[in-house]
């Protein structure tokens, strides 16, 4: 009888169907939500289609196809359609995926261990070493990054593993300021005190007391510096900075393509300027969206407490 | 036979910004194996600064701590981390005050308990979780097997205690560190977590120093207990002698503003007045004379020495203890 009633009762006592949902399981495991996991799963199938490209039945990227139509919108044969030199823009768009998320992720790679481990440590001892780098950190993040990465390229050359290594770089200060941050707010707790007085060396302090509970910074962080720096790579592409030509990256796609859209008649194409730019929104779009939940997904420990 | 450890002229000085902040200001003690302590005072009367001191637990920068500290005929006062850390765990452990924040949030209990045991006794996996589960049994948590893969948010502050309380037996240390050990739990709580820790301490000897506001917590489990004021000793005695024969008023303020269950209910309790001293320029004469309803003009003069008493065992810093018919005033200090 009461089973029959209970659902037309319930929502005229939202206390009565909060607690009822409570005795189901955890209140506190909150869900990541579909959201979520589209835009995962979207960053997820640009990372193998980047991956197997070569697998893939896609025509060489700098293969130039008289065959094809030049300079053409979507079609067929070209799923997004050629460019003014007959090359398929599919097949480029997925290799120069290769070039942002190889940037993205290595830079923020490199960032994270040049920038994080300095920082955990500095902020768990403290001291001098931690004013060093704590100053040294302000005076590079006062520093105009863009200008700087031109003239070290310039110099130093523009293949893929300078390019990442440089702009990693450039991010670490950063990363240093936001896991030190991090670190600080874990230090002076006092299970981290309470695991000190049980004998435990500082490193091991550091590894498994406060790294586990800066892991949620250290991810959602992580990747919001990879969208950075994807931008960042497409700006250096875009003044022709990034990969040589012929070799596609979404940067130099768009700056192409852009030329191309002030070339006046018959060479108006702005399928050429849309797909790159779609892609690399999409891309840092779902990157903040993944980044956001899993930070928010997180943060219930501390409520918890 | 020789202490376990003891202590002597045990001063910690901070370095502030508003001064040097004397915390603990010249404090001897000794402990035997087996035996408990107890360390009572109010908030800010040194007593966490002083044990933490005794453990090598404070901060190197800012900190200056002379006297001396010796562990089993051992100097550790002042003695770097790397040598610490052999005694850390293994020789000396600590409980910590509140249980809600010094378990990791992000660690399973297992993890927790298992870690210590990995690092001194080199146990593997397998022998670790068992041992592990044995503890949890012996600090009465029921059913440890499932315990052991929970969170510390899934646990009540009491059994969080009972796990703290577990994590520093888990190498079977021989002098353990209670610092208000039951401050953040409800009373029925508090009772069962300090009557584990007798019981623990009895059956595997160790030398026990019990750290607390509250005298009624010091009363039946320990061997003698130290009053301490604004970083000092102010009266010491083998703890049937204190309650009998207590000869500070400071110590007497703090057993009145203690609540009793026989009061009949809506009685006002007790305070004392005033607040400690600032230690970074303490008073020129006895601590506690601005506060203590019998001072005199000596008492605000000159500070009084700790000074045995007729009974052994018993010293007191009073001028004019109680008691001893030398008080013009009679009148209770309190509102």
């Amino acid at each position: 009888m009461t089973d029959i009633i209970s659902p037309d009762i319930a929502p005229l006592m939202p206390g009565m169907a909060a607690s009822s949902i409570d005795a189901e399981g955890d209140p506190t495991q909150k869900k990541l939500g579909i959201f979520f996991w589209i835009c995962a799963s979207w960053i997820v199938f640009v990372i193998l289609m980047a991956i197997f490209a070569k697998v893939l039945p896609l025509p060489n990227p700098t293969f130039q196809n008289y065959a094809a139509p030049q300079n053409a919108g979507p079609a067929l044969g070209h799923l997004l359609g050629t460019d003014d030199l007959n090359r398929d823009i599919l097949s480029r768009l997925v290799y120069g995926a290769r070039v942002s998320l190889v940037v993205g992720f290595g830079g923020a790679a490199i960032g994270m261990i040049i920038g994080g481990i300095p920082a955990m440590i500095s902020a768990y001892r403290r001291g001098r070493t931690d004013t060093f780098l704590n100053t040294t950190s302000y005076v590079l993040l006062a520093f105009p990054v863009i200008v700087a990465l031109i003239v070290i390229i310039d110099f130093w050359g523009r293949s893929l593993p300078k390019i990442t290594l440089i702009i990693g770089l450039f991010s670490a200060p950063l990363i240093y300021r936001v896991i030190r941050a991090s670190t600080l707010s874990y230090a002076t707790r006092d299970f981290v005190l309470a695991a000190k007085a049980l004998g435990a060396s500082d490193r091991r302090i550091l590894a498994r007391e406060i790294l586990p509970n800066i892991m949620p910074t250290v991810v959602s962080f992580g990747l919001i510096a990879v969208a950075t720096i994807i931008v960042l790579e497409g700006t250096l592409a875009f003044l022709g900075l990034s990969v040589a030509p012929p070799t596609p990256s979404w940067g130099n796609m768009l700056d192409e393509g852009s030329t191309l859209l002030s070339g006046g008649a018959g060479q108006n194409n702005p399928w050429l300027v849309i797909f790159p730019a779609a892609a690399m929104f999409l891309l840092l779009i779902t990157l903040n969206v993944v980044a956001d939940k899993l930070r928010s997904h997180f943060d219930v420990t501390e409520i918890k407490l | 036979m020789s202490p376990l450890l003891d202590v002597t002229d045990l001063r910690v000085t901070f370095a502030t910004p508003r001064g040097d902040v004397k915390a603990v200001q010249g404090v001897s003690l000794s402990l035997e194996q087996g035996k408990t302590l107890g360390i009572v005072g109010e908030s800010g009367s040194g007593k966490t600064v002083l044990s933490r001191a005794i453990m090598g637990l404070l901060p190197l920068q800012g900190v200056t701590q002379t006297g001396s500290v010796i562990y089993e005929g051992d100097e550790i006062l002042n003695a770097p981390n790397a040598r610490l850390r052999r005694l850390w765990g293994t020789h000396i452990a600590m409980v910590f005050q509140d249980p809600m924040t010094s378990l990791n949030p992000v660690l399973r209990i297992g993890q927790q308990i298992t870690e210590p045991l990995k690092i001194h006794l080199k146990l593997d996996r397998a022998e670790a979780r068992e041992t592990a589960i044995s503890l949890l049994t012996q600090v009465g948590i029921p059913s440890p097997i499932e315990r052991y893969n929970a969170y510390p948010s899934q646990l009540s502050g009491g059994m969080r205690q009972r796990v703290m309380i577990a994590i520093a037996l888990a190498c079977a240390p021989r002098l353990l560190m209670a610092d208000e050990p039951t401050t953040g739990l409800d009373v029925t709580v508090q009772a069962q977590i300090l009557d584990l820790l007798a019981t623990l301490q009895r059956d595997r000897q160790m030398g026990m120093i019990l750290v607390t506001h509250d005298l009624g917590v010091v009363a039946t489990r320990t061997d003698e207990i130290i009053v301490m004021y604004a970083g000092n000793v102010v009266e010491r005695a083998p703890t049937d002698v204190l309650f009998s024969q207590m000869a500070m008023p400071y110590t007497e303020a703090l057993l009145r503003s203690t609540p009793r269950i026989a009061n009949p209910s809506h009685t006002r309790l007790l305070t004392i007045e005033g607040r400690p001293p600032d230690l970074s320029s303490p008073p020129p004469g006895c601590p506690f004379a601005p506060r203590c309803p019998y001072a005199q003009d000596k008492c605000r003069e000159a500070k009084p020495p700790l000074t045995p008493s007729s009974v052994p065992g018993h010293s007191y810093a009073c001028w004019f203890p109680l008691g001893s018919g030398t008080r013009t005033d009679g009148k209770v200090g309190v509102a």
